[in-house]
């Protein structure tokens, strides 16, 4: 078994580690993290109250509070995932908590593109497959799985599945571009060119300020 | 209008695309500034970002420092990134504070044309425009700090197309309640929903940004709008558009953006606004409404695929399928949000409020959404209506939208709720509860202290949606 200490850093080829499951649709980024942790200058406490309500709720019955899933790093949900708020908070709090990979029906959009900013990857299957899967982790919690993001597929000594994950987040994982900053830089000239271009820049000037 | 924003195709087939407007807050940018210190890099339009303070803010004492020392490390740390980097910040005491999605129409910085984006998920508001405007994450607000830039694929596009009028007593509100209710939360990912038809173009700019404003919980990033007359003569004289010969310019290319009649969309859905009726939402998602006069559904009446959120939605709200909403009584009342906290929304509650009192236990309050706002309505001397009336005035925020400032449920408290989420929590209690509803529909529920038919409190000054209000 792994234990995953740092965040991801460079090209994501693989991810390696136990699975967990968090059954449900349209699970809403408030719920991932309540509105009242955003209240922070950094991310940093936030691995500690990820889902917060949720597992209170639940009195320790929680897929993360489960001693068995301590240590995961591999999530697994139902469809619509991640919805509502753009907050960040949202991944940052599964990532510190230990995610490094998502594998789901569907994501919601933002939360899809916040994932990819911090180098975590969001495969999708078809409801049935998901379920498949879902009932194999179950089965036995213990055993480790690889997320190939090459091969676009998920194994472990019991079988392997086929996943989706988009050309485009695909290649930004696997070349190590998904942190965005710098392949946008790197176009300097070209913005410059698009700003004078622009009627509302140039034949309307009105400045923000 | 995409095209024009390119900056280059990216690697991995996402566009770069240019930023024309950057809005930022408290909450999602920190982390961002932080970030572009430590790479040592600086922020590359100023001149193109534009801040201000909402969520976090009291709506009682503004006075600094607030009472919630984190909530004043999140403001002074505002205050000093602008202040490092030149970016303006409409803050507490320039008159200008408010919600980022409220200030930046009324100012005149949202453009038809315009690329916006913003760290909050409702950016989707300033698409009434006719601009294409996003929602995005910290990581996001860095690059667009660093590079006005963003990466982004290309959305399809839904039109949304509503004929007819809307009712007397129906409000935008009701109709994205009622669109969201139909399509559900996640029709909308991968696309922009496009509102047109008569009954869009009948409506008011405020109507039009409470449609584009909840495009996102239909799961579409962006809403949009065409630009027109109307679009053209709520931005003429805003203190950012463009006057005089400017001017002309400005809407002889707005005008020509407007997709034409014969445009092709990815998907088309129509819409017969007269067939809408007041709408509230009974569960945890923002698809879970029903007019106010239909019972929560039965799980056989649901898709198989509702029936699950919809199980864990009456066990949450309490609420046994098939029993009516109207009636259901309610402790709080909230007006306000990025949705329905403009002067045109406070009117319609004003309308129902006047002369009459909240009912006895029942806490309502209003948020303006801005400064400007507050202002505003308080030349029509609507502050004294809504205090004579029971419910308490407040300084412009995000306030119990979110619950991030003092404002909040407690217990399982159930809220009726002008603003935008009824996800569990939402409003600050871990148990409370939330029906959304227009901001004459909480009024209303003000009133008579239960959810209630606004339609009967009408009295003869029910004015056709888009004249006046």
């Amino acid at each position: 078994m792994t234990e995953i200490t740092s965040f991801p850093q460079g090209g994501i080829g693989q991810v390696h580690g136990r699975a967990l499951i968090l059954r449900g649709e349209d699970i809403d980024t408030d719920r991932i993290i309540p509105a009242r942790f955003l209240k922070c200058v950094s991310f940093e406490a936030l691995g500690n109250q990820v889902f917060e309500d949720d597992r209170l709720e639940l009195g320790g019955s929680h897929p993360f509070d489960l001693p068995v899933n301590q240590g995961a790093s591999i999530l697994i949900v139902n469809g619509n995932f991640g919805c509502g708020s753009s907050r960040e908070h949202a991944p940052q709090a599964l990532m510190r908590w230990g995610i490094r990979a998502l594998i789901g029906e569907s994501f919601a959009e933002i939360f899809y593109g916040n994932c990819l900013a911090l180098g975590i990857p969001c495969a999708t299957a078809a409801a049935a497959q998901i379920e498949t899967l879902q009932e194999s982790v179950a089965a036995d919690p213990s055993q480790t799985w690889d997320l190939n993001i090459h091969t676009k597929q998920l194994q472990s000594d019991i079988g392997s599945w086929d996943l989706q994950v988009e050309s485009g987040p695909r290649e930004m994982l696997l070349t190590g571009r998904w942190d965005a900053t710098s392949q946008l830089l790197d176009h300097q000239a070209a913005l410059k060119r698009t700003m004078a271009t622009l009627p509302y820049l140039n034949d309307f000037v009105v400045s923000v300020q | 209008m995409w095209d024009l924003h390119r900056v280059a195709e990216l690697s991995g087939g996402s566009t770069q695309l240019f930023v024309g407007l950057h809005l930022i807050h408290e909450v999602t940018s920190p982390q961002a500034f932080a970030a572009l210190q430590d790479k040592a890099l600086s922020v590359q339009c100023p001149e193109r970002t534009v801040a201000t303070v909402d969520h976090i803010v009291p709506t009682i004492n503004q006075n600094r420092p607030f009472a919630d020392p984190l909530a004043e490390e999140m403001l002074s740390t505002l205050e000093q990134n602008c202040a490092h980097y030149g970016i303006v910040l409409h803050g507490l005491g320039s008159g200008s504070q408010g919600i980022v999605h409220v200030i930046a129409p009324e100012l005149g910085l949202t453009q038809p044309g315009m690329t916006v984006a913003c760290g909050d998920s409702h950016t989707s508001t300033h698409g009434a425009f006719g601009a294409i405007a996003f929602g995005i994450g910290t990581s996001q607000v860095r690059d667009v700090l660093a590079s006005q830039s963003i990466a982004m694929n290309k959305l399809k596009v839904r039109r949304i197309w509503v004929d007819g009028q809307l009712s007397c007593g129906v409000h935008a509100k009701d109709l994205i309640l009622h669109v969201i209710r139909n399509l559900g939360v996640k029709a909308g990912v991968g696309h922009a929903y496009e509102f047109a038809g008569p009954a869009i173009e009948a409506l008011s700019m405020e109507e039009r940004m409470t449609l584009c404003n909840m495009a996102i919980e239909g799961g579409a990033r962006c809403g949009y709008v065409n630009p027109d007359d109307v679009t053209f003569a709520y931005l003429q004289g805003r203190l950012h558009a463009p006057v005089a010969e400017a001017w002309q310019r400005a809407v002889a290319w707005w005008s020509s953006l407007a997709s034409d009649a014969n445009a092709a969309f990815d998907d088309e859905v129509k819409f017969d606004a007269v067939s809408i009726a007041p709408t509230v939402t009974w569960g945890i998602t923002p698809a879970q409404g029903i007019a106010v006069d239909e019972t929560v559904p039965t799980p056989d009446s649901l898709a198989l695929s509702e029936r699950s959120i919809a199980e864990q939605a009456y066990r949450y709200m309490d609420l046994e399928p098939g029993s009516a909403i109207e009636g259901l009584p309610v402790d709080v009342c909230f007006i306000g949000s990025c949705t329905n906290g403009r002067l045109s929304d406070l009117k319609a509650a004003a309308a129902i409020a006047q002369g009459r009192h909240v009912a006895k236990g029942i806490k309502a309050f209003v948020v303006p959404g801005s400064q400007q706002v507050a202002r505003a309505a308080e030349a029509e001397g609507l502050d004294d209506l809504f205090r004579t009336a029971g419910f308490e005035w407040r300084e412009p925020g995000c306030s119990m939208c979110l619950a991030m400032n003092p404002d909040r449920l407690d217990g399982r408290q159930i809220s009726a709720s002008s603003s935008n989420r009824n996800f569990k929590g939402r409003q600050g209690s871990s148990s409370g509860r939330t029906l959304l509803m227009s901001p004459a529909m909480v009024a209303a529920a003000a009133i008579t202290g239960q959810v209630t038919d606004v339609r009967t409190l009408l009295r003869n000054d029910c004015t056709p949606p888009g004249i006046s209000h």
